[in-house]
């Protein structure tokens, strides 16, 4: 089991988490993720990393309660733990200095996309970032982005923060005025292909990150299969990120609603009474600790 | 009993007949659940010997002197002194005696393809039916289970090395099994929350539950082997790492199959198309079946049609699993005959008896979905049987013209697996096949890395589950000798 360390509301539905997990921390860079159990009956997820404390032994993730293993997740608090987090998965993102590096993210997909940025600045890119949410109070990250970018943008849906429009009215006007590079885009599918669309009329190299559904995370399963120039390459091993213009959008958007009735029943159950879904939560870790100490005290002889 | 013929040459036998007598002994069936009743149900189908039919059933042996079940045992299981301690009634020292050369017995006597080791060395089975001996290697093993005595066998002194292992299945345990017993410390890593590998995630509940997986990692546990899990060698750690940062003496690679492979055929990305191990993972590790109290989603089975394209063993669970999960209808569709298919005898059987359709000589060639990309139908090609291929088996050739449409709302590809490069690709100086597989010396499991053995089916290929123990077994006696610096075994 790995100790939650901090819990911090972001936004909206949005929720910060700091987790002890010391290999995945050492071993972690820009761009992976990990995938998360919560108890013996969850289901696993995979969620990216937005930073690391290899000295801590901590990983951060960024979390929109979306679905019920999110919504329970970000009922939970500093001191609660989770059963399992495995990682780091995926491939890392690609570093180097492209010149003029614009990261377009949605919504929690700022959170991914902030190591990235950073990595990229690092690397001596020019950065310009454009931050979108549909409205202000779900606008994340906004302050790291910055220190990390050379200029940064803030878009919303509704014009309560921000500029009013889409980050791609934004990235479209940057392309007029500058020669753009490279493009990373992470956040919802409509919106990851709308950049890649607008980007590959001038063939400007465009990298996005696919939110898949996943089971195993190493390539045992191919449940995270998405049609890249028309062949299947699995998000977790081949990806998370792949190359915006070979992506069949469409598909991945169809595999992303298979379960969406299941997905529909479990929030139903989870919402009908949501602490009492929370206790029992902690209850079995309880439990579960207390045995796990005895199964690895237990000698024979 | 004593007033019956005794065995005359064999005077330490508790087995009180003759051998004309033994050979009369018609072989007991095991009991099971019915198949209209364990169709729908995930519930285990064979129920197991009681004690008066296991000892019925050890009668039979002949006590040959050199036994061809053992010879044909891939961890070469003392059956017949086995046999001899259930004639004995101590049931506790034959789950002793089939623990020294097999740590999971209670697993392999449930999932072992027998008719083609132990029991296809039974002399008996030359003119009529051989031994049921995994029936009896599973009765011991339940027995102990049910009793609460363990027939742990005791180790032997500590030697302060250190080997971790890599992947908690077959190969995994078995390796550890032997090495704790040989004095080592041993660390099992596995890139899952759960133990077991294919045991878990693969052989599904109604073979093999999962209580008893636990039960038999629970007693590795208790002889000192530690596990962790939710670590992905390669990924989490290094091999390097492990053995120059963590302090590992040796290391044994037994992560198993690896990537689902598909048809590559149109129409593969669809809602409702699985691989078998995608299908069978959701299923078992996952408990899909009893969603909504276990979270995991499945794409629904119940009351519409379900194809499973393949022959083997993973093709039967996939199938048998569909049907439990209220298939309206669930087939196998095969590219070659029944004589070729790779499943168990047994498997097929208990398949058929459940009601799954069996559909042979059919390629799939394009999938078929509507608007919102959810599969209506497969389209196929009927096949021939050809010239032999590299396996001897006779290859399918297409039949021009003969496409048909069938409709179905899921299918499960259970078409074999590719090597994982996870540890490969991260592991300098690794050496591995042509297919990406670990190279590993035949003799000795040893790869090209100092320290490092590797074995089951990140070497083979897709094997069984006493193959892949077989290896670990093997294994362990390298490691132990590697460990002892009997031999330079690169």
């Amino acid at each position: 089991m790995y100790d939650i360390v901090e819990a911090r509301p972001l936004a909206r539905n949005i929720k910060l988490f700091v987790i002890k997990a010391p290999r995945i921390a050492r071993k972690q860079k820009p761009g992976q993720f990990v995938i998360v159990r919560l108890d013996d009956c969850g289901e696993r997820i995979p969620l990216t990393i937005a930073d690391a404390d290899p000295e801590a032994g901590t990983v951060t993730i960024v979390v929109q309660a979306i679905g019920k293993t999110t919504m329970l997740l970000c009922m939970l608090q500093a001191g609660d733990k989770i059963l399992d987090i495995v990682g780091p998965l995926g491939k890392p993102s690609e570093i180097e200095n492209f010149g003029t590096a614009v990261v377009v993210s949605g919504s929690v997909g700022t959170a991914m996309a902030y190591p990235t940025a950073r990595e990229l600045k690092r690397a001596g890119n020019n950065v310009i970032s454009i931050v979108g949410a549909r409205s202000k109070d779900l606008m994340v990250l906004e302050d790291e982005v910055r220190a990390v970018s050379n200029e940064t943008y803030v878009v919303t849906d509704d014009g309560s923060y921000g500029h009013k429009g889409l980050v791609t009215d934004k990235l479209k006007e940057i392309m007029a005025t500058q020669k753009v590079d490279y493009v990373l885009a992470v956040g919802p599918v409509p919106m990851m292909r709308a950049v890649a669309n607008l980007t590959a009329l001038e063939k400007i190299k465009t990298v996005v990150s696919l939110n898949a559904i996943m089971v195993d995370g190493t390539g045992m399963c191919g449940g995270c299969r998405v049609l890249v120039d028309n062949k299947s390459e699995f998000a977790c091993v081949d990806g998370p990120e792949f190359d915006a213009t070979r992506v069949n959008f469409e598909v991945l958007m169809q595999r992303n609603n298979m379960y969406r009735e299941q997905e529909r029943q479990s929030i139903e159950r989870l919402q009908s009474d949501p602490q009492a879904e929370v206790d029992r939560l902690r209850r079995k870790h309880h439990k579960l600790g207390r045995e796990l100490e005895e199964a690895t005290g237990v000698t024979c002889e | 009993m004593s007033e019956t013929t005794p065995a005359k040459t064999k005077p330490k036998s508790n087995n009180p007949l003759a051998n004309k007598e033994r050979i009369k002994l018609p072989r007991q069936r095991v009991p099971e659940q019915d198949a209209g009743a364990r169709a729908r149900n995930f519930q285990e189908v064979n129920l197991g010997f009681p004690i008066d039919q296991a000892r019925q059933e050890s009668l039979r042996c002949i006590e040959c002197p050199n036994p061809g079940c053992i010879e044909k045992c891939p961890v070469s299981v003392n059956v017949k002194g086995v046999i001899d301690l259930i004639l004995a009634g101590d049931f506790a020292a034959a789950a002793a005696m089939v623990r020294v050369d097999n740590a999971l017995p209670a697993i392999t006597g449930r999932v072992c393809p027998v008719e083609d080791q132990c029991e296809s060395g039974c002399v008996l089975g030359k003119k009529g039916e051989p031994v049921g001996i995994a029936y009896l290697e599973r009765f011991v093993a339940d027995w102990e289970r049910s009793s609460g005595h363990f027939g742990i066998p005791k180790s032997a002194p500590s030697t302060g090395k250190k080997v971790g292992i890599i992947g908690s299945g077959p190969a995994g345990l078995a390796c550890a099994g032997d090495l704790i017993q040989m004095g080592h410390k041993v660390h099992v890593f596995e890139a899952l929350h759960e133990l077991g590998g294919v045991l878990v995630y693969g052989i599904p509940e109604f073979r093999l539950p999962k209580d008893i997986v636990k039960h038999e990692i629970d007693v590795l546990r208790r002889r000192g082997v530690e596990f962790e899990t939710n670590v992905v060698v390669g990924k989490t750690v290094t091999v390097d790492e492990l053995m120059q940062d963590e302090g590992f003496d040796a290391l044994f690679i037994a992560t198993g199959a690896g990537l689902p492979r598909f048809l590559n055929i149109p129409g593969e990305h669809f809602n409702g198309i699985y691989s078998s191990n995608e299908f069978l993972t959701r299923v078992n590790l996952m408990r899909a079946y009893r969603f909504p109290e276990y979270d995991e989603p499945l794409y629904p089975c119940k009351d519409r049609d379900v194809i499973v394209v393949g022959g083997g063993n993973t093709a039967m669970d996939a199938v048998r699993s569909a049907l439990r999960l209220g298939a309206k209808s669930a087939s196998i569709y095969y590219r070659r005959t029944e004589a070729e298919m790779p499943a168990r005898v047994e498997e097929v059987h208990h398949a058929k008896d459940e009601g799954v359709h069996f559909v042979m000589l059919v390629n799939p060639v394009e999938f078929l979905a509507d608007e919102k990309g959810n599969l209506t139908a497969v389209k196929c090609i009927r096949q021939q049987l050809g010239e032999p291929d590299d396996s001897g088996r006779r290859s399918p050739v297409a039949t021009p013209g003969s496409e048909f449409v069938v409709p179905c709302s899921v299918a499960i590809i259970a078409a074999g697996t590719t090597a994982n490069p996870l540890i490969q690709s991260t592991t300098p100086g690794l050496a591995t096949t042509k297919r990406g597989y670990i190279s590993a010396k035949e003799d000795t499991l040893a790869t090209s890395k100092p320290g490092v053995f590797a074995g089951g089916d990140i070497v083979t290929g897709g094997a069984t589950v006493i193959l892949a123990m077989g290896a670990g077994r093997k294994a362990a006696k390298s490691i132990d000798a590697y460990l002892n610096g009997l031999a330079v075994l690169n």
